[in-house]
Order: structure tokens, then sequence, then C-alpha cells
């Protein structure tokens, strides 16, 4: 079985789609040196033609690919830093996302918003550090955050071959991750995944915090059988699979690298306390409310959400229904 | 490819004049609910521009869209049955006033957002060329977008890349309220220089002057230029948006209203016509704008059950906020 970095699958899935289908091409900055590790090559192997280089404009060139895309073309774009969605939010969510119900079905949008190393890179600071995925999942704009290597390549070619615009987060504490990888095959959005299987509690973690939350589970092996719920997809949600899961466990802590507020698990754990009836109180282990990550290491640190705190949230848990 | 008719280029303004009377009638009657941005007084830009334009050609205009679309030889009925809401819409009832698209005849619809439609043409344009087509593409706005960034941004895209995109400024001398001298540093031509963007000003109150400078951009691009700007200078007859006739607001000089309406382009060019020609046009557009608005008025309201089907065109389905 070879060994695959989540980094690579990213690239593999870029460079299997620009082969197969002669309407993708990429566009952003410095993907022809390929500055973030991802785009690696691809310039020479496709031309700068399908490899565009674009000047720091990154609402024309967002608006550019909905443009593109409406002329038929499957856009690609690559965002080397998290926040800049913030500056595009508006030409994602009230131009691309916004115009097939707004002409009445009369066009499609497929842009894959890419951004590699979303979340914090130690040392990176307030305006490179964000997670904002709960926004779009808010507005309705497909989302996905993969976990694993094989993961990313199969939602990076799904969300390619995808209809509508999807933003993929690729987060910066999964991309040297490695896996032992037999398939590289396309992953349907909005279908989460077990990755190990307990009877006592379901922790939901998203992206990178899935490696935390496997290695917390392990940890507790000896006192509590901890499941391991991956969504994968953020919108839509696999709310059937894990509904399935806390049913059986009956209680439920998420792992969200997100603001506390209105963030993702809050969204979660609404969605599953409509439908079952938990043996505890849920918890959430998130950043904290209004977050901007510090500077210092160990400020970054403490605001992210780490492996001690899921330890206690689920001690905690387990406790409230003792 | 160019349309110089001048037959032709005095309908579509007549058209585009009387079915803003008519839509601001429907407006105060209360089938059009929203209100919309009046035209009326513009007619002569987008009758001039889209003379000049052939059939692979796209645009996008602005709020204040209606012309563009129905110069572009959009369905009146469907257009004004949309304003109405309808399900025989342009967008299925869908967009209304300010998102009117028909992607079929290249119009990538009327946007909302100031200095939106730069950018999305641009890339429409450069994909339809990368897919071996020959096509331009008209990005409309208004002297207010100057002032947007993401316009701007577009301006040194569509430049960069060489990408045919011709930039037409309708200046109408106010953004909103605010008066051009209020708000634009240096000047609407300056901004195209700065980027190498060859500009001109004309007359936007004269359909053929519009139609000639429009062609002459559109066959440079053809011919391999890159984006090109006009200015053209204009003036709105009637509101910003129809909220005013209610809600009287004092910005403009009633001298200056008056005297600006004395440069009719619907006058203009039909004073280039014999009067039976007009006569015949005139009527012709009255009898087409009748049935449009028994289409309209006559077309059955969509289904509350179907107020989100096209959100996503992938077939997802959104789940609904109801509490069961």
């Amino acid at each position: 079985m070879p060994r695959l970095s989540y980094r690579r699958a990213l690239t593999r899935a870029l460079a299997d789609e620009l082969t197969r289908d002669e309407a993708v091409f990429l566009l952003g900055e410095d993907i022809q040196v390929g500055a973030s590790l991802v785009t690696t090559g691809l310039a020479k192997r496709f031309g700068t033609d399908r490899v565009r280089d674009t000047p720091l404009s990154e609402q024309a060139f967002t608006s550019f690919a909905t443009g593109a895309a409406l002329a038929g073309l499957r856009p690609v774009i690559e965002f080397q830093i998290p926040s800049l969605l913030f500056l595009v939010f508006e030409q994602i969510v009230n131009h691309a996302h916004k115009f097939p119900l707004m002409t009445g079905g009369q066009c499609s949008v497929p842009v894959t918003y890419l951004v590699p190393g979303s979340g914090s890179r130690t040392g990176w600071a307030g305006q490179h550090s964000d997670h904002p995925y709960s926004l779009f999942a808010h507005v309705g704009v497909v989302t996905v955050v993969p976990a694993t290597p094989a993961d990313a390549y199969g939602l990076l070619v799904t969300a390619i071959r995808h209809d509508d615009p999807v933003v993929v987060f690729a987060p910066a504490g999964a991309m040297d991750v490695r896996d032992d990888v037999d398939d590289l095959v396309p992953v349907p959005l909005g279908r989460g995944r077990i990755h190990r299987f307990g009877d006592d509690v379901t922790v939901v973690a998203i992206g990178h915090l899935v490696h935390d939350a496997l290695a917390v589970a392990e940890e507790l092996a000896d006192q509590v059988s901890v499941e391991v719920f991956d969504p994968r997809t953020l919108y839509p949600f696999d709310i059937d699979g894990l509904t399935e899961s806390v049913a059986r466990t009956g209680r439920l802590v998420v792992l969200d690298d997100g603001n506390r507020s209105c963030g993702m698990a809050a969204e979660i754990i609404a969605s599953v306390v409509e439908r079952v009836r938990l043996l505890a109180p849920p918890r959430r282990v998130t950043r904290p409310d209004g977050a901007v990550l510090p500077f210092a290491p160990a400020l970054d640190r403490a605001v992210q959400p780490g492996r001690d705190q899921l330890a206690t949230a689920i001690h905690l848990t387990m406790k409230d229904s003792a | 490819m160019t349309d110089a008719d001048p037959v032709r280029l005095y309908r579509t303004v007549r058209l585009i004049r009387r079915f803003e009377q008519r839509a601001v009638e429907l407006v105060h009657g209360g089938q059009i609910v929203g209100g919309i941005h009046p035209y009326l007084g513009q007619e002569g830009i987008a009758a001039g521009v889209c003379a000049a334009l052939g059939v692979d050609d796209v645009l996008a205009g602005t709020h204040r869209g209606h012309g563009h679309v129905l110069a572009r030889g959009a369905d009146p009925a469907r257009m004004l049955a949309e304003l109405c809401g309808r399900v025989t819409g342009l967008n299925a009832g869908r967009g209304g006033s300010m998102h009117a698209a028909d992607l079929s005849i290249g119009v990538l619809g009327a946007n909302a957002i100031v200095g939106a439609s730069g950018a999305i043409i641009t890339g429409a344009v450069w994909a339809h060329r990368r897919r071996g087509r020959d096509t331009v593409g008209v990005s409309f706005f208004g002297d207010g977008a100057v002032n947007e960034g993401m316009l701007l941004e577009a301006f040194n895209l569509a430049a960069l890349w060489r990408v045919p995109v011709l930039f037409v400024c309708e200046n109408n001398g106010y953004a909103t309220t605010m008066p051009v001298a209020g708000a634009v540093a240096g000047s609407i031509a300056g901004r195209a220089a700065a980027f190498d963007i060859p500009a001109v000003q004309v007359d936007g109150q004269d359909p053929e002057t519009v139609r000639v400078a429009a062609s002459a951009a559109v066959d440079r691009m053809r011919a391999g230029g890159g984006p090109e700007l006009i200015e053209a200078r204009t003036y709105r007859f009637d509101v910003h948006h129809t909220f005013e006739h209610a809600v009287r607001l004092d910005y403009r000089p009633p001298d200056e209203v008056t005297r600006a309406r004395t440069r009719d382009p619907v006058r203009i060019q039909g004073e280039r016509l014999r009067d039976s020609d007009r006569a015949a046009v005139d009527a012709e557009v009255e009898a087409t704008l009748d049935a449009a608005v028994r289409f309209a008025l006559s077309s059955p309201e969509p289904d509350p059950a179907d107020a989100l089907t096209y959100l996503y065109a992938s077939g997802l389905t959104a789940r609904t906020g109801g509490g069961s």
C-alpha cells in the first residue's frame, strides 16, 4: 500500500481532474510555483493557461471564476490564507451561490474554493489563522473539511465535479498527515465516516481534530468507549449517520475548531437533540467566543480546542449521566 | 455584425421607454412589488451598445437593468412577467427587477451589487474565447461603481489578460442621491487610462452616437484588442427608485431636471425616421406591450411549496425551516 500525504492527495486530485476534464482550470496567487506546495508541478504539466497566476485581486478573480463557470468551465481557486474568504464572502455568497436560484434555474456555478492550510499555522497570528467554515454552512454553500489523505483526494475530486460552488477547507493541522491509501476514489458529499466504533459516547470531530479525537479515544480506552464520527462534509451534513451513532451511544461531544457562538458545534448539537433523547447534556469543545488567535505559540494553542479539553468534556458527559 | 438600421434602433429605445412607463404604472397599481429602478432617459445607451453586438456576445447589467435585458432582445412579455413575480417570467419569478436574466441570449443578469458585473463578464468572455468562440462582452455600470474596488480590479484583470470587455459607464450624474462631483476624485476616463484601457466620452442621449462608438470599440476588440471603456453621459428622467414617487427626496435642482429632459433619446432617434415609420413602430410597440401586460397579469404565481426550487443546480435539497 502506497503512503500518501494529505498535501499530495490534494495535488493528485487536481492533476487527475485537470487530466480528466478540459473545462477544469486553476486560478490563484503563486500557484505556478506552488507556494502552498499543493499545486507543485501542475503549471509545467498543464500549462500556464490552465494553471493561472493572478494579481492580488481576490474579489475580481473570484467573480472572474463565477463568469467562467457561467460560460461552462469548472474553475478551482486556491486561497493561500483562510482569512481571504472574508474578503470574497460577498462574491461567493451574493453571486456564485445565488445565481442558480435568482435566475430561476438558468445556470449552474461549479466553482471550487480550495483553502490549503486553513486554521492555525502556529505563529501566523490574528489575520492568517481563522477557520470560517461555519459561515459557509450558514449561507448554504457546500462546505467540506477532509481529515485524511483519502478523503482529501476524494472530496476535492467530488467538489470539482459538483455543479454548485464548494468550499474545501484543508486544515493546516492535517496537511502533513500520511496514510496507507489503497484506492483513490471520489467521496460523496454529505456522508460522514465513523473512524472508531464505541459504545459510551459519540465524539464528532471536524477536520484535523479527528486525529486528536482518535488519540484521546485511545488514551481513555480503558475508562470509556468512545466513538469518533467525522462528518467530512459540514454542509450538507450527514445528520442521519450521526443520529444513528448517537442513538446507540446516547451521549454527544463535539470538537470544533470554530468560534463557539453560532458555530458548527452548536448546529450539530441542535440537530441531534431535535432527534435523539440524550442520556446527558451534550458538550462542545471549540475556540472561545469571538476568538482572535494571538501570536505567541502558547497563546495560540490556548485558544484552539485541545485534547485535554476533549478528555475533560468526555469525563463530564459520562459523570452527568452516571 | 452591427445593426445600423435607424428604425430598429428607434424601436429599441421606444420599447424600453414604454416598457418602463408601463412598469411604473404596475408598481403604482401594486402588481409589481418592491418597486423598480426606471431606466427612463438612459434608453439610448443600452440600445446603442446592444446594436453593436453579435449573437455570441454576453453582457451583464445593473440594478437599473431593464433596458439592457430588453435591448439585447429578451421577450418583453416574459420580462414583465418576471417583474410581476410570475412563473412565466424570465427567471420563473425568482429574480425580479434587479436580477432579470436571460442566459439563452447572453444576458448574465441585471446585478444589484454595484460594480459586480465587470469581473463576472471578464471571466465569462475569457472562458468563451478559450472554448473557441469570438465572444466579446459588455459590463454596464453607473458612475457610482467607479469607486468600487471590485470594478477597478476587474479593469486590471481584463487589461492584463487582454479580455475584450467593453466597460460602459452610464454616468447619469448621481449615485442614488450623491452627485458625481461629491464622489469621484479624478475622472471616470482617467480610471481607464490608469490601466491603459482606451476610453471615450460620448453623448449617451443620442442612441446613434452610442452605437457608432460601441461598434468601433467592438470592431477593435474582435480584431484582437483588449478592453475598452465608454463613458456615456446621460441623465435619468425619473427617480432612482420608485419609492421616491411616495417620498420626495430633494437632491436634483428642478431646472436641471427640466433642462436634461429636453435631450430625450427617444425623440432624438425618432426624428431620424419618417413620421409614418415612427407611427408604425409606436403602434407595434404598444401592441407588444399590451400583450406583455396581459401575459404577465394572467400568468400564474409560483407555488409557495416551490420557494427554494433552483437553490442548487446540483439537485441538493435544503432542510426546511419549519418546526416539525
